[in-house]
């Protein structure tokens, strides 16, 4: 399969980038690791007269803790995310998420601001990035502004972003306390897309009631959700058996997922309900050691 | 719409070449350079028959357009003999009947490849996730698990034979 014919440009300062992108407009497409635009350029599912490759710009891959925030650079592959000793030990759900993404030949070309901006439903790194209440610093030519990570992704395939932006850095607020997370992913074969999975971050009071909770769910609706009642409904309580059940039925309601391929409806909504259980149980006995 | 000049390294030999930004990594590789240990299985992403290392890590050439390739190294199965002489994981394939049909077992090797220089010694467990983005339809991949242990022993004695040669 060939894609049709574009045009290719592969800057490597950000300010060429945001120029191409300015003169071409919607007729242009940014490109990062292109495993998912690939895929779609060869299906024929899409086609951009003008591909602007992002992947050698600089300076874009690092992940560090910089004062009160972790700094992820949006070019980090899936693999770098995995591979990163701090990352595995102290921001557990985002090592939980990148070892589930596709496969190992995937995750090293696939990069973590490919996987949020593309905006696929049954992407992982978004209800990542929502539970961990990331940011999302985005540069264009009139500067830099950062998005909250549960409004970056407004229906099936689109971001907030306007038209000359890029996605530059996804910013997560700095592990502090007695915080823990997890990421659940129910598939149906190895490497394949969720039928339904959960993100969770809690953070523990010293008498270890819930002093923050993150929720986001992937794949039960036509975006990426904030499970924020449920989220509210756990804030100031302690964990027991009952308010775990509980905060699961309340994102089951929060979610809207359709029947496809991976299921009915109803099935995902179980799917969900017990691993949203599991998922504020682990992270929960996460918080306490960590 | 134009070609684009790339420069690249294959197999350690410089290559330019001019190619349509559009044509995909694999197919540069098999038509242009008649390299065509490199196969084309499912051609969208999922089965890895198409896998060569690009900078040392091991990637998927039917989602990767050649103009990427510019300035980058690549190697493919091809690379791994030296002078008709199989290389250490090749050899283990060949002996642990790591393969029947053939057709996915460059692809095997290669993430193998990758996966042993990240590891000398991964477990059973390792291999497998290390090798689940390449699919094999014949032989339910015990053998090619041993194959990838037996190889990763064979790459250690090449090391050590390498090393007592320097001293």
């Amino acid at each position: 399969m060939h894609p049709s014919s574009f045009e290719y440009f592969a800057p490597t300062k950000m300010e060429e980038a945001l120029d191409l992108l300015s003169k071409y407009k919607g007729d242009a497409k940014i490109m990062a690791g292109g495993q998912s635009l690939i895929p779609l350029l060869k299906l024929r599912i899409a086609s951009f007269p003008y591909v602007i490759d992002i992947s050698g710009l600089n300076g874009m891959r690092g992940i560090s803790e910089e004062g009160e925030y972790l700094e992820i650079g949006a070019l980090a592959t899936i693999s770098d995310i995995e591979e990163n000793e701090m990352v595995r030990e102290r921001y557990t759900i985002l090592h939980e998420a990148a070892v589930q993404i596709a496969d190992p030949l995937i995750r090293n070309r696939g990069t973590i601001g490919g996987n949020l901006s593309h905006g696929d439903p049954s992407n992982d790194m978004p209800s990542v990035a929502i539970a961990l209440k990331a940011k999302m610093e985005v540069i264009g030519k009139e500067g830099v502004r950062l998005i909250e990570g549960d409004s970056f992704i407004t229906d099936s395939f689109t971001n907030s972003m306007n038209e000359g932006e890029i996605l530059r850095r996804v910013l997560v607020p700095a592990a502090r306390g007695s915080t823990g997370g997890c990421y659940i992913k129910q598939k149906k074969s190895a490497g394949d897309f969720s039928v339904a999975a959960v993100a969770v971050q809690l953070s523990l009071n010293e008498n270890e009631s819930i002093r923050s909770a993150g929720i986001g769910l992937t794949s039960v609706a036509p975006k990426p959700l904030r499970a924020i009642r449920a989220e509210r409904f756990l804030e100031g309580k302690k964990i027991s058996d009952s308010v775990v059940k509980e905060a699961a039925k309340i994102v089951v309601s929060e979610s809207d997922p359709s029947t496809d391929f991976y299921g009915t409806s109803e099935f995902k909504k179980k799917v969900l309900e017990r691993i949203t259980e599991e998922a504020i149980n682990v992270s929960f006995e996460r918080a306490l050691v960590g | 719409m134009g070609t684009m000049k790339i420069k690249t390294t294959i197999n350690g030999k410089k290559v330019e070449a001019e190619v349509e930004p559009r044509k995909l990594l694999v197919h540069f590789l098999r038509e242009d350079l008649n390299l065509t240990g490199t196969h084309v299985g499912c051609d969208t992403s999922n089965c890895g028959a198409c896998t060569v290392l690009v900078n040392g890590k091991a990637v998927k050439s039917c989602t990767m357009l050649a103009v990427q390739a510019n300035g980058k190294e690549i190697v493919t199965i091809e690379g791994l003999s030296k002078n008709d002489e199989l290389g250490p994981l090749q050899k283990a394939f060949l002996e642990k009947h790591g393969l029947q049909c053939g057709y996915c077992t460059s692809g095997m090797i290669l993430t193998s490849f990758w996966l042993l220089k990240k590891n000398r010694n991964p477990s059973e467990e390792e291999i497998r996730k290390g090798l689940s983005g390449n699919l094999c339809r014949c032989t339910g991949y015990q053998s090619i698990v041993e194959s990838v242990k037996y190889g990763a022993e064979l790459m250690k004695e090449k090391e050590e034979e390498r090393e007592v040669a320097v001293r």
